[in-house]
């Protein structure tokens, strides 16, 4: 079955607004472009004007206004692509496609883009080429795909399939996401335990939002079930855009019947009938993979009308394609995109548990939270409490890519300290870690002995995690890193709010002065405070966390930007590159 | 309803239940800068986040707020009125806005608010991304470098038939509000112009309809929206010595209007000769210095390597550095072609221009001549500047005030109709 072929499965509950997504990811796979016919078709069909459709193509970065051509490659750009040789893969695709970086070859047979992190840090440099995967990448093996591609082969046949790297995993059998999984065993004890034993047994165990926010899931779930509509949703966020993160593709790659599981008993639970997951556009290879496993689900009763044998309790699932926009990883951003609309995450005037998809009471959780659910009600809270520490019971998977022996997936129990987690995956001299993605925290090596944890996140001790640890050696430009992220916000802000859209436009054209070597502490000291402003001021969690690392790493690194920066200026001059400035009028000397 | 008591900044106030904080606090006669805030809007659309403000503890836009009984709100900390000037400079270094060239300049929201928080020039680099101005509809013009994304027309303006004419299109820094030409072309008349009133800025233009007013009688060009509107110099030098100062001027890239501004006080002007004697200046035409000076005052900005060293000459030798004008603050009009690369600004005057001959013209370029920079720097990218005076050109009084403050500490008191950046 080919990507091309995915149907249009919208509830009979939905609006026709929905499916616009869906609509344009057809013309886009069919036309690679969509074109200004295809616009004015959508905008007849779904009586809007054609603005507004032209508002939410333009929104996605996967969908193109030009024709993008009949291969579509996307180099993935972030920061762990660049440590593995990026820039040579780029040149090489550059020079076997005959296309330059964002445009389409003379003869539109290969478009070459740039997309940040496709969610293969851990076998990198990777790519996609028609959406498909390809790892590893080295100067020879681009030239031999671009090679079959042109003798007619096409990327489905000849794409890599990732591994899923799991490299560690609570010794002693304490895995809680790797231990053997048999549909319908956690749907089986719902029956037995009804709703107010599945959140019972949430917070006994104090599971908590994967996703990184760490949210009590038994609240969000108690709060969604309290409101009395007659139609709710279950959304599972499978938009894992952090770069450097990758264990929902793992979870979705390697039992995607644990993530369903949690959807269902959460539908249980709430009362709702309805999930939706929506997965990142860089994983709609795994499209296949979770369209097969809902199938088995349907044959076995486990989906459907009376699931699991429980009288008048129907639960359908089904898959929604995002389109290339990291912002649609924030729920309500989510919830706007699902509506078939541009992915601009809502002010807080209602939680989704209340007012979510199409208005109606929503759970929205990730892929993560969902499987360790179904594990949590497999084994029982009694045995899942033995695992983790006081306070912050459980494991947690972490993706692990950088300057590492064994970038992959590791299972690590609440309470592993980054020493350990740096030992156990071959960190080679780090020197910066930036846990959790760009957005996150960034520590020092001196900082080896804090915990992992999800206690309190202010605590200096413990460190909360997401999902992933970026490892950088001490040979590696933190300037240019911090370059990397700042970059990766300009783009993949929603646009919305003045201190995102302005705030890390100029956040990057300041870093570009401490590249250039004009920057003195002055300089230093405004970006540290630019960087409050925005925390303080932006609408939702991507402006408020974009300037982490900028602010963390000039606290924590101080040293390092002491020795490379001279202290503050306090002369009557500004360093100014005079011969740059000048360079481009010399090119008129006769 | 019922009347809720709230508290801003430790004060105890009352107001409806359920009312928009902005609103409320205003009723009470205490004022929250806002610019997307648009009454009928629900929800508002907390874009601009100008009206930041601490709620019970927590940073929030005050318009997405309403008001509950207990409610504790800060507004008027040192911290948060810097934050707000932070946001409203952030979109002035954002867009390309050009106040004496804009239909909108009196009139103007954003315009507005830089005078109620006092900005007179933005502490972030000015982007100078290249927008088009999009001619295409029928009736109106978009002025993509004027809009800050506010949201307002996207929301209100519909066809008859309920459809969008304006949408936001891209995203990240490539975010703008699109319009839908074949929609525009059905609003009416009226509609039309009610777009473009709405528009807090000079982004929504229709064509052959003018706001213009005379100076003086324009939205927000005579009275403040608080009730005690105060500049002040913080850092003003403590002088009592009425002894004669020497000045010195100079235009870089500038029109010599600051200039004529300066000397725009009537009989004053008489006073102010009996206080200072002026150096090297156009005014008594002395090309170099002959001494180290009190106060030193430029109007323009650098575009070529000659301003430069003028500037330089200037630091060194004036205690006091003061520039006025938009020109010398961030580049002003001559900044215009900031969003365009050199060699095509270059190309389309000396050699593709209307009456230039193929082949027969060259750009000048000749040891003996300045080198022309790739894009006009504000003075303070130059060399550290003391003190600005915003403007195009500044009012004299502005000008003169300043400049007494700062020679013989006389105290200053700025009136809001004197701060104008046309």
């Amino acid at each position: 079955m080919s990507i091309l072929s995915e149907q249009n499965k919208m509830f009979s509950v939905e609006p026709a607004r929905s499916a616009l997504l869906s609509e344009l990811w057809q013309q886009q796979l069919q036309h690679n472009h969509i074109s200004e016919e295809s616009i004015k078709d959508l905008a007849t069909q779904h009586q809007l004007s054609e603005i507004e459709i032209e508002g939410v193509a333009s929104f996605y970065h996967f969908f193109h206004r030009q024709p993008a051509g009949k291969h579509t490659i996307y180099i993935n750009n972030s920061i762990l692509s660049e440590l593995k040789g990026y820039a040579r893969i780029k040149e090489t695709f550059e020079r076997e496609t005959g296309a330059h970086i964002n445009s389409t070859d003379p003869s539109g047979t290969f478009g070459l883009f740039e997309t940040p992190c496709i969610g293969l840090s851990d076998q990198e440099p990777a790519a996609l080429i028609d959406f498909y995967p390809f790892t590893n990448l080295n100067a020879l093996k681009v030239k031999e795909i671009i090679q079959k591609l042109k003798q007619g082969k096409t990327a489905e046949e000849i794409c890599d399939t990732p591994q899923d790297n799991i490299r560690y995993t609570p010794a002693n059998n304490r895995t809680i996401f790797f231990a053997p999984y048999s549909q319908g065993e956690a749907i089986n004890k719902l029956s037995g335990l009804r709703p107010d034993g599945v959140i019972e047994q949430l917070r006994i165990a104090e599971l908590a939002g994967r996703g990184g926010a760490f949210f009590p899931t038994w609240k969000k779930w108690d709060a969604c079930r309290s409101f009395k509509e007659p139609l709710k949703f279950i959304v599972c966020n499978a938009d894992e855009g952090e770069p450097g993160t990758f264990k929902d593709r793992v979870l979705l790659n390697n039992q995607p019947g644990s993530v369903l599981e949690g959807m269902i008993i959460a539908g249980y639970t709430v009362g709702a009938s309805y999930g939706i997951i929506y997965l990142r556009g860089e994983y709609r290879w795994l499209v296949n993979k979770l369209e097969t496993e809902i199938q088995a689900f349907q044959e076995k009763g486990l989906l459907g009308q009376h699931v699991g044998g429980i009288k008048d309790f129907n639960f359908e699932i089904r898959v929604e394609v995002g389109a290339g926009a990291y912002v649609c990883g924030e729920e309500t951003a989510l919830l706007e995109s699902l509506e078939g609309k541009r992915g601009e995450p809502r002010t807080k005037w209602f939680y989704p548990v209340e007012k979510g998809y199409l208005q109606l009471p929503t759970v929205v959780n990730n892929v993560e939270t969902f499987a360790a659910v179904t594990r949590l009600l497999q084994m029982g809270s009694f045995e899942y409490l033995k695992r983790g520490i006081p306070g912050s019971p459980g494991t947690k998977l972490i993706s692990v890519a950088g300057d590492c022996k064994f970038p992959g997936i590791y299972e690590i129990e609440w309470g592993m300290t980054v020493a350990e987690l740096l030992d156990q995956c071959g960190a080679e001299d780090p020197f910066f870690i930036q846990v959790s993605g760009p957005s996150g925290e960034s520590i020092s090596a001196k900082e080896k002995y804090r915990r992992i944890s999800m206690l309190d996140l202010m605590a200096q001790k413990d460190i909360r995690c997401g999902g992933s640890f970026m490892i950088f050696n001490s040979h590696r430009d933190l300037v240019h890193i911090l370059m990397n992220f700042s970059e990766f916000f300009k783009h993949e802000s929603c646009g919305v709010c003045t201190p995102c859209r302005a705030g890390n436009f100029i956040i990057e054209r300041k870093l570009e002065r401490l590249n250039n070597g004009l920057a003195d502490m002055n300089d230093l000291k405004e970006l540290k405070s630019w960087g409050y402003i925005m925390k303080a001021t932006s609408r939702c969690g991507l402006g408020k966390t974009a300037s982490n690392a900028i602010i963390q790493s000039l606290e924590k690194f101080d040293d390092y930007f002491k020795a490379r920066f001279s202290a503050t200026d306090n002369s009557t001059y500004r360093k100014f590159d005079h011969s740059s400035a000048v360079e481009e009028y010399e090119h008129y000397k006769p | 309803m019922a009347t809720c008591t709230f508290w801003i900044d430790g004060k105890k106030y009352e107001a409806e239940e359920g009312s928009n904080l902005v609103d409320a606090a205003k009723e009470n006669g205490v004022f929250i800068p806002s610019l997307c805030y648009f009454k009928h809007i629900d929800p508002p659309l907390g874009t601009c986040r100008t009206c930041t403000c601490k709620i019970n503890g927590r940073y929030n836009p005050a318009c997405t707020e309403s008001i509950k009984e207990g409610l504790k709100v800060e507004v008027n900390t040192p911290e948060l009125v810097d934050m707000r000037k932070a946001l409203v400079e952030m979109m002035f270094a954002e867009g390309n806005h050009f106040c004496p060239a804009c239909e909108k300049s009196g009139n103007c929201d954003l315009q507005h608010m830089g005078y109620e928080l006092k900005v007179s020039t933005t502490r972030f680099p000015h982007l100078f991304k290249d927008r088009l101005i999009d001619y295409m509809p029928k009736r109106m013009v978009m002025e993509h470098n004027r809009c800050i994304k506010c949201r307002r027309c996207v929301e209100e303006v519909f066809t008859s038939d309920g459809k969008r004419v304006f949408m936001y299109i891209n995203r990240g820094n490539e975010t703008q509000v699109g319009i839908d030409y074949a929609q525009e072309a059905k609003l009416s008349e009226s509609e039309a112009e009610n777009a473009m009133k709405m528009c807090p800025t000079g982004a929504i233009i229709v064509r052959g309809k003018s706001l213009s007013k005379p100076f003086g009688d324009r939205a927000f060009d005579m009275e403040s929206s608080q009730k005690h509107y105060r500049h002040t110099i913080t850092d003003k030098p403590k002088v009592a010595n009425f002894e004669k100062k020497t000045i010195a001027t100079v235009s870089l890239a500038g029109c010599f209007g600051c200039h004529m501004s300066m000397l725009d006080i009537d009989t004053d002007i008489l006073d102010i000769a009996e206080l200072v004697s002026f150096n090297k200046s156009p005014l008594t035409d002395i090309k170099t210095f002959t001494q180290r000076c009190h106060l030193g005052i430029v109007e323009g900005g650098c575009c070529n390597t000659e301003n430069i060293e003028t500037l330089k000459k200037f630091r060194e030798m004036c205690d006091i550095l003061v520039v006025m004008g938009e020109c010398a603050i961030w580049g002003g009009l001559p900044a215009m072609r900031n969003t365009i690369p050199l060699g095509e600004c270059l190309e389309e005057a000396y050699l593709n221009s209307v009456t230039s001959e193929k082949g027969e013209n060259t750009v000048p370029y000749h040891d003996d001549l300045p080198k022309i920079l790739d894009r006009v720097y504000g003075c303070n990218e130059i060399v550290k500047v003391d003190y600005t005076i915003p403007g195009c050109p500044p009012s004299p009084n502005h000008i003169w005030k300043v400049v007494k403050s700062l020679l013989w500490g006389e105290d200053y008191s700025l009136l809001y109709s004197e701060f104008k950046y046309d």
